[in-house]
């Protein structure tokens, strides 16, 4: 067993201004899984996509089976053994499983496309690893886990002998993202490498056998399952101790804030998204929403916000119909709003700081009289909103597209917190950023929420709305599954109400 | 400050120095001497009073045309329609101007003027607003409008509003009233300078305040936008209604200032050129001014230098056309330059073709 399977040796990558990768060197052997532990922005993509010959090294050599590699794409590396399940599938939805599982490496006959023959493969496939699918079902209809199980088999079908899997759990429930991980421990039995690319520490600790942690584009850390915890992964990944959990008082909700009431919403496709939704927020409470992405979430808060227009229901806030209202008259009824995707709604990338942190009341008093902006004005507010949120930049004059997501957050939550808010709406609040500005993120939800704000919180993230919410709403498929008591909320029960069970 | 504006400039200031020097191989190709070209080429354009006058005749209707575009661009269209909007423009402010009898100049001009706005803003308004309510994409809409244009002014022009004096069988309204006839002071047409207090005002508007703010922001980013509050359908046709007016003024000002009439056929092709001196004046209100003194300095002296270096005028609109190739691709320059990309606010072109 002294093979290499798939190794970085020494290897450095520098992109204009950062050094994305710096003399890191990972090994995997066979049969052995490898998790990746980082933040965004530590290198892990960077390092996996050299490892696939996406890109090249500036120096340093990619080791497979052995024998150092010079990769010139990914057909190079597939062709060595090497396979990759992106965390966006790459599917073609229309298709049939065994068409998506072949395609590009279709068994042919006379030049023909021997589909037969694909056929029989894809199953025997299926059958010796235990990854049971159905061959002709077409890929639009298979849930998200199935879809990744066809791009599982997609790599198996390339003879691949390494797996590279990038945040493989982010799209599923925790029932299913537990299935994925004893699916991948069977796949070592045959002596299979996987290579595990993730932020979410619990995983790492289930199913890992070396685990390497980047930061900075700096290997900081090597260790295994047994030798820590999640918080010793934490303090590696972060460089400093962090509190993985807030401190919370109990909540202390009043009067009702925002009331929905048989609301429907559709989709852009037009198809309903958000299925006759009925529930109640209040003040001085979060309300966390559970679910996995794509089950209405979106559709909801937009609805909500003023930026979609619901088909039937109501909405009231603080007892006032506001069901058609624009997203402006919504606002001003003390109405905060931390958009999902902060790139599309939340900033404007090529504004100044100072100009997206008026983005929300650029046309008020003080900040412009009689249509006209004032800049010194504007300037000092956007001062104090970096200076009270933390927003790491040297000016508010640089543009908002310059800082790091965690900084563009906290540049959003800022503005969005300037107010007195009524009501916050914060949808993926904390996606894709450090972990240090997830917890000042999540203080300051909680700060809103004892000084009697009522809080929605959307995440598909289930420990942030365990964390957070004192009671929890389910959504699947549209639907309200439950709402839960945040003290009779666990991880299974959630989990399965995420998959549309109600036992 | 001074370095992020020198940065803005770098790129339109290479790509006519890159023009240029292209242009010397080409004169050199005819056999004439680029000295004594582009020596002819700047007296022909600032040489005297006259010539000054010409330069700045032919750079007041660029002005127009290059808001028209460079507007829109803020709010991320692309205005095609400069030139149908000018044509309706030229063609009613000629019409209020030959039209009516007997008024006070400080009556009459501004009539004059304000009916080519109202009908420009009408005929630019028209895409917008089929934007903002169909999603029908601009360039389409406006590039369909300048054949309407075209056609609606050539009969006006021919039926309604003919000229009949004479044995006239052109097409072309008569000759617009003293009191509605734009003057000139000494070597500097009041339609140029009108034209400078109107950029200086777009750029007022657009950097100043609330509504520029909007415009800007619809601009860079329409989810954002809606997402603060902003009616994005209102700020697509509003701002296609102000491009189309400042295209509307500027054949106001030809009608009124230079053709003291509208004649069909003689505007053509001025509404384009607004596309230009945009993309040469990165969008910038206020480097729309240089950009179209520059162009109008080059089509004002270009038959002098025809006639003195004996080179085909047509090498002007070579020149032209290469300056656009580079600012259009100014990877081309900072390939050359080594420069870095840059951060400012760049223009994208094409931006939402695709999109609905």
């Amino acid at each position: 067993m002294s093979e290499v399977l798939l190794a970085a040796h020494n290897v450095t990558k520098q992109f204009p201004g950062v050094l994305a990768n710096d003399d890191v060197s990972v090994q995997l052997r066979p049969g052995r899984i490898l998790a990746l532990l980082g933040e965004n922005g530590a290198g892990k993509s960077t390092l996996v996509n050299i490892l696939f010959g996406m890109y090249r090294p500036d120096s340093g050599d990619v080791i497979i089976k052995n024998e150092v590699v010079d990769l010139h794409g990914p057909d190079d590396a597939i062709s060595r053994g090497i396979g990759m399940v992106h965390q966006h599938f790459q599917l073609v939805p229309p298709m049939r499983v065994v068409e998506n599982i072949v395609l590009g490496a279709e068994p042919s006959k006379r030049g023909l496309v021997d589909l037969e023959e694909a056929r029989n493969r894809v199953v025997e496939l299926s059958g010796r690893y235990g990854l049971e699918i159905d061959p002709d079902a077409l890929v639009e209809d298979l849930p998200v886990g199935m879809q990744q199980r066809v791009e599982i088999l997609k790599a198996l079908y390339r003879d691949a002998d390494v797996l590279i899997l990038d945040e493989p759990t982010g799209v599923l429930t925790p029932q299913e993202a537990d299935h994925l991980l004893s699916v991948l421990r069977e796949l070592t039995a045959t002596g299979l490498g996987i290579v595990f690319i993730t932020h979410k520490l619990r995983e790492v600790l289930a199913i890992a056998d070396d685990i390497v942690v980047l930061r900075n584009g700096r290997v900081v850390g090597e260790t295994k399952p047994a030798e820590t915890n999640e918080s010793g992964l934490a303090e590696m990944m972060v460089g400093r101790s962090v509190v993985l959990r807030v401190e919370k008082s109990v909540a202390q909700p009043g009067d009702v804030v925002l009331a929905v009431d048989e609301l429907e919403v559709n989709d852009d496709r037009g198809q309903i998204a958000v299925d006759r939704l009925s529930f109640e927020v209040r003040e001085g409470e979060i309300l966390g929403v559970a679910g996995v992405e794509g089950n209405g979430q979106r559709e909801l808060v937009e609805a909500i916000t003023g930026l979609r227009h619901p088909m039937a229901g109501t909405m009231r806030i603080d007892g006032e119909e506001v069901t058609n209202g624009s997203a402006r008259e919504i606002s001003k009824k003390g109405v905060a709003h931390i958009p999902e995707d902060r790139e599309k709604h939340g900033v404007v990338a090529v504004y100044s700081i100072a100009e997206n942190s008026v983005l929300n009341r650029y046309h008020r008093s003080p900040f412009s009289i009689r249509g006209v902006l004032r800049r010194d004005v504007i300037e000092r507010h956007a001062q104090e909103v970096v200076d009270e949120f933390d927003v790491r930049t040297p000016s508010i004059a640089v543009a908002a597209s310059s800082l790091s997501g965690g900084n563009k957050q906290k540049l959003i939550v800022g503005r969005e917190f300037s107010d007195d808010i009524k009501l916050l709406i914060a949808a993926q609040p904390t996606r894709g950023i450090d972990i240090g500005a997830i917890e000042f993120i999540h203080r300051r939800i909680l700060e809103q929420r004892d000084k009697g704000a009522a809080v929605l919180l959307v995440s598909a993230e289930l420990d942030e709305i365990l964390g957070l919410s004192d009671r929890i709403a389910v959504l699947y498929d549209g639907k309200l599954m439950d709402v839960l008591d945040a003290q009779d909320a666990d991880r299974e029960r959630v989990g399965l109400l995420m998959a549309g069970i109600t036992k | 400050m001074s370095r992020s504006i020198l940065r803005t400039i770098a790129i339109p200031l290479a790509a006519v120095v890159f023009g240029l020097l292209i242009g010397v191989v080409l004169i050199l190709s005819q056999n004439a001497s680029p000295a004594t070209a582009y020596t002819a080429l700047v007296v022909g354009g600032l040489g005297d009073a006259d010539a000054l006058l010409r330069t700045l005749q032919k750079a007041t209707p660029l002005i127009f045309g290059g808001l028209a575009v460079a507007v829109a661009f803020k709010a991320g269209m692309f205005n095609i329609g400069g030139q149908g909007q000018l044509l309706v423009g030229a063609v009613f402010a000629a019409a209020v101007g030959f039209g009516i009898d007997g008024l006070p100049m400080v009556i009459h001009l501004p009539a004059a003027l304000v009916a080519g706005a109202i009908a420009g803003a009408i005929w630019g308004g028209i895409a917008g607003a089929l934007k903002a309510t169909t999603g029908a994409h601009e360039v389409i809409v406006t590039i369909m409008l300048n054949f309407v244009a075209g056609n609606l002014t050539d009969w006006l022009s021919a039926n309604p509003w003919k000229d009949n004096s004479g044995n006239n069988i052109v097409a072309r309204t008569p000759l617009v009233e003293d009191s509605a006839t734009i003057p000139t002071l000494g070597a500097v047409p009041v339609g140029f300078l009108l034209a400078v207090v109107v950029a200086v005002a777009c750029w007022l508007v657009l950097e100043r305040t609330t509504y520029g703010f909007e415009v800007r922001s619809v601009g860079h980013n329409r989810n954002a936008a809606q997402y603060s509050g902003i009616k994005v359908g209102w700020i697509m046709a509003s701002t296609m209604a102000v491009a189309g007016m400042l295209a509307g003024l500027g054949g106001a000002v030809e009608s009124l200032g230079v053709d003291g009439r509208f004649e069909a056929g003689v505007n053509v092709g001025l509404g384009f050129e607004g596309i230009t001196i945009a993309l040469l004046a990165r969008a910038n209100p206020l480097g729309v001014i240089p950009a179209a003194l520059l162009v109008g300095l080059m089509e004002a002296g270009a038959s002098r230098m025809q006639f003195k270096a004996g080179v085909a005028p047509e090498l002007i609109d070579v020149i032209q056309a290469l300056i656009l190739f580079f600012v259009a691709a100014p990877i081309i320059i900072r390939w050359v330059l080594r420069m870095r990309e840059d951060n400012s606010e760049q223009l994208r072109l094409g931006a939402g073709w695709g999109q609905s």
